[in-house]
């Protein structure tokens, strides 16, 4: 019976056959590569199709050479129906906030980074964690597969409102199969997440060395922990919701399709189920689904900024404190998003209330960066740049929300541009500049090489400028009534804005093509840049006091011992003027030795 | 003089944190700096403890939000139309009740012979074969009761109130059928005598949640249906 203790089973070998090394891994680095690559992937195919709903946009009739290779019917002659440019629409929307935006600032650096900074050579459940990974890459396959079936991919949107989702075929080209394979890959994805989720939440609490305290953690480590509390909620609930819409396509029971409906005149078989019904269940998911996406964000770019500005910040536990309040209000304010919706007006202001209560962590959040800079010895660099981009960002972004969460304003507003402005800058293109900032800082660590800085730094300037050509305008077109979500605007007032989606497109062009200089420079420096030392930004959390790349159990066979909070910088040390985390050092600071 | 550098937090390694319990300095990795596992596990509660109750967590989630869209399904329409339940759900609540009593049985005797060298594993053994059989004795019982509603033209989609019933009902089996693989996971690691303490308790505390989570259902299904 002593046998019964004699084994670690979680501890997992060395791999040794190819699948095992490469494919099937077990090992969090190469998930956390592996989750990397999807979002890459995901991210092409994302810009792709937005680059090709903006020249449609731009010029309606134009032709798009090739086009009508992927959609016969969707595009006869290379040129987009109003169908297809919304299914479009829908793919891309998805593409971005699950498969990007989720995957790349929590699954993928999250996966790399979280175990190391705990001082842990592993998650706990590292085959959850492989499953993890290929449960994620079997969603975005079997939501890609519905480019290729039948009438293609579904035109609902990335929120895929009832009784639209509930309907089938009759609903329009992609409501029958197509919603089917979304509303699959969907739930495939949350099952994923719930098991990342599992992980993230088991290392931060059980794996920590000896010497790493919570108050020790990290703020990125913070920001994992916290992202995965809220994606264990939150994806929890969307995966019911998206077995509630399947059965009602295939078993013909009427949870989302109400009674006595007519859609392309004919009377629907459902009765009584509640439209508004899906909306509570999506939003309960999507708005904290937003918060997936930016809070990692957060944890980097304080991360970063604290690397570059030499000194701490003004409170990192007010920021630790924010990001849980964020974390929280989340789940409060998800009635915002349905103030339009035909709900009970009376809900619209308690939704409205916390919806301006959670500016107010958001704003402390910013006002500690800003505050944090003023006085440092700031170094430039292409993370640093991308991590000051994102604050930008985030504030110009979050300053349209105020607006929008008033229900007033809001109903002019919702169904406009001024929507769409507004969440891909504070959510989209924010986060993706969290993403750009995250891999430069940590690409030397991940590949063993350094980046190109130079090509780094043109590609930030045009992304900074680039972002601001597209997405102000969306905020103007928005305030003239452009209404969103429409394909063409051919022969009314919306005919004078066309200059200004043409000027978009243009720059989204643009733009566009500068994230090749970031591809070309990905690959280049993975295979030819220059080999990177062990701390090359001297920073001090536990991922710089290893070996770059780090070895397999992270550490060589060592098991570091924390000292220090994670980011002593401004001190006197023998190293210059930071201190490791593993180093027992007694170090000072400038103002002690006055 | 203040100085910057802090000593890590107290560990005391003689101290064995329970279940879930936070810290010991936060020395709670798998191996220790020397590499002895064997003493690791001592004092080191493994992840599995934490792993189960984010689990029942998630799962607490899934089951509100079906419960949600129970009651606001039932309040936006007039077609909602109630059914006796089949009463073999009742003699299956005892079934799965039982097996929680003893499973905890074995639980406390496996736990026991886990502290104890000398002790055989064939007594506890048996208790979670009991538990198995009572599992699958559930898992029948729910089935004879799907094929009674069906038998009263009581199908998926015959009515709201009959589609929630699948619902829960299917959902639930199905994680009871997790939970039976979970007792055919400990039976195997019992026989090969490398049987852990945590993966046991957490096995059982699954498999206590689910009953709990079964009676929630039946009184949610008996006073909504």
């Amino acid at each position: 019976m002593h046998d019964m203790l004699a084994h670690a089973a979680q501890h997992h070998a060395p791999p040794t056959s190819f699948l095992r090394k490469h494919v099937f891994s077990l090992d969090h680095k190469v998930i956390g590569k592996q989750y990397y690559a999807l979002a890459l992937l995901a991210a092409l195919c994302g810009m792709v199709l937005s680059w090709l709903m903006r020249i449609h946009l731009g010029w309606t009739n134009a032709a798009i050479p090739g086009l009508q290779l992927l959609s016969k019917t969707g595009a006869p002659g290379g040129v987009m129906t109003p169908e297809y440019y919304l299914q479009l629409m829908t793919m891309h929307g998805t593409i971005m906030v699950f498969f990007v935006l989720t995957t790349a600032p929590f699954a993928a650096f999250g996966n790399f980074f979280l175990p190391i900074q705990v001082g842990a050579e592993d998650m706990p459940f590292p085959r959850f964690n492989m499953m993890s990974f290929w449960i994620t890459f079997l969603a975005f396959l079997v939501l890609m597969s519905s480019f290729f079936i039948g009438d293609g991919p579904t035109l609902g949107g990335w929120t895929q409102y009832a009784p639209l989702n509930s309907v089938g075929a009759v609903g329009g080209p992609g409501e029958g199969m197509g919603v089917i394979l979304w509303m699959i890959s969907i739930a495939l994805f949350c099952i994923g997440q719930l098991l990342g989720s599992l992980n993230f939440i088991t290392t931060t609490l059980d794996l920590r060395v000896k010497g790493m305290s919570l108050m020790r953690l990290p703020l990125t480590a913070w920001a994992w922990f916290i992202t995965s509390c809220m994606g264990l909620t939150a994806f929890a609930v969307l995966m019911p919701a998206c077995i509630l819409v399947i059965l009602d396509h295939v078993a013909g029971t009427s949870f989302f399709v109400a009674s006595n409906l007519v859609i392309n005149d004919q009377l629907q078989p459902h009765s009584g189920g509640s439209t508004l019904l899906w909306q509570h269940l999506f939003w309960f998911f999507g708005h904290p689904e937003v918060y997936i996406a930016i809070v990692p964000g957060i944890g980097i770019v304080s991360h970063i900024l604290i690397t570059s500005m030499r000194k701490q910040m003004l409170s990192q536990r007010v920021l630790i404190y924010c990001m849980g309040a964020l974390a929280v209000l989340s789940y409060m304010v998800y009635g915002h998003h349905m103030f339009v919706s035909g709900m009970n007006p009376f809900s619209a202001l308690a939704f409205s209330f916390p919806t301006l209560v959670i500016t107010i962590p958001a704003t402390i959040v910013v006002l500690i960066w800003v505050f944090s800079l003023y006085g440092s010895n700031f170094r430039i660099n292409s993370a640093s740049l991308f991590a000051l981009g994102f604050i930008s960002m985030f504030v110009s972004g979050g300053v349209s929300g105020f607006f929008l969460a008033q229900p007033s304003i809001d109903i002019m507003l919702h169904g406009t541009y001024f929507v769409v402005g507004h969440f891909h800058m504070v959510m989209g293109v924010a986060a993706m500049f969290g993403i750009f900032a995250g891999t430069y800082f940590w690409f030397p660590k991940m590949a063993g090489r350094m980046m190109n800085e130079t090509l780094g730094k043109i590609h930030f300037w045009l992304s900074f400028v680039g972002t601001y050509c597209i997405f102000m305008p969306f905020h103007y077109l928005g305030m003239a009534g452009n209404i969103r979500r429409y394909s063409s605007f051919p022969d009314d007032y919306m005919q004078s804005l066309i200059p200004v989606h043409q000027y978009i497109t243009v720059a989204a062009l643009i733009t566009g093509a500068a994230q090749l200089i970031f591809l070309y420079n990905l690959i280049h420096s993975r295979f030819w840049g220059k080999p990177a030392p062990d701390n090359p930004w001297e920073a001090t959390s536990l991922e710089w006091s290893t070996a770059t790349p780090p070895p397999f159990d992270n550490f060589g066979g060592k098991h570091p011992v924390v000292y220090h909070d994670p980011f002593q910088y401004g001190v006197r040390s023998s190293v210059g003027d930071y201190v490791m985390q593993t180093s027992p050092e007694q170090v000072q600071t400038e103002h002690d030795e006055k | 003089m203040a100085s910057t550098v802090q000593e890590p937090p107290p560990t005391d390694p003689h101290r064995a944190p329970g279940s879930g319990q936070a810290g010991n300095g936060g020395w709670r990795n798998l191996v220790p700096p020397d590499n002895d596992r064997q003493a690791v596990l001592d004092y080191s509660p493994p992840p599995t403890s934490t792993a189960i109750w984010v689990v029942l967590f998630a799962i607490t989630m899934m089951f509100a939000a079906f419960t949600s869209a129970l009651f606001v399904r039932k309040g936006s329409s007039l077609d909602w139309q109630s059914f006796t339940l089949p009463p073999i759900l009742y003699f299956n609540t005892l079934v799965l009740l039982a097996s929680s009593i003893t499973l905890e049985v074995a639980r406390r005797r496996i736990a026991a012979v886990i502290g104890d060298l000398n002790s055989q594993v064939n007594g506890p053994a048996v208790w979670l074969y009991i538990t198995l059989f009572l599992g699958l004795l559930f898992i029948t019982g729910q089935y004879v009761a799907w094929l009674q509603l069906r038998g009263r033209g009581l199908y998926l989609a015959t009515n709201p109130s009959s589609s929630f019933f699948y619902v829960l009902t299917v959902t639930h089996a199905l994680h009871v059928l997790g939970g039976l693989g979970g007792l055919v996971y400990v039976l195997h690691k019992l026989s090969k005598s490398i049987l852990r303490r945590n993966q046991l308790d957490a096995t059982a505390r699954y498999w206590h949640f689910m009953g709990g989570l079964w009676v929630y259902l039946l009184l949610l299904l008996w006073s909504k249906l």
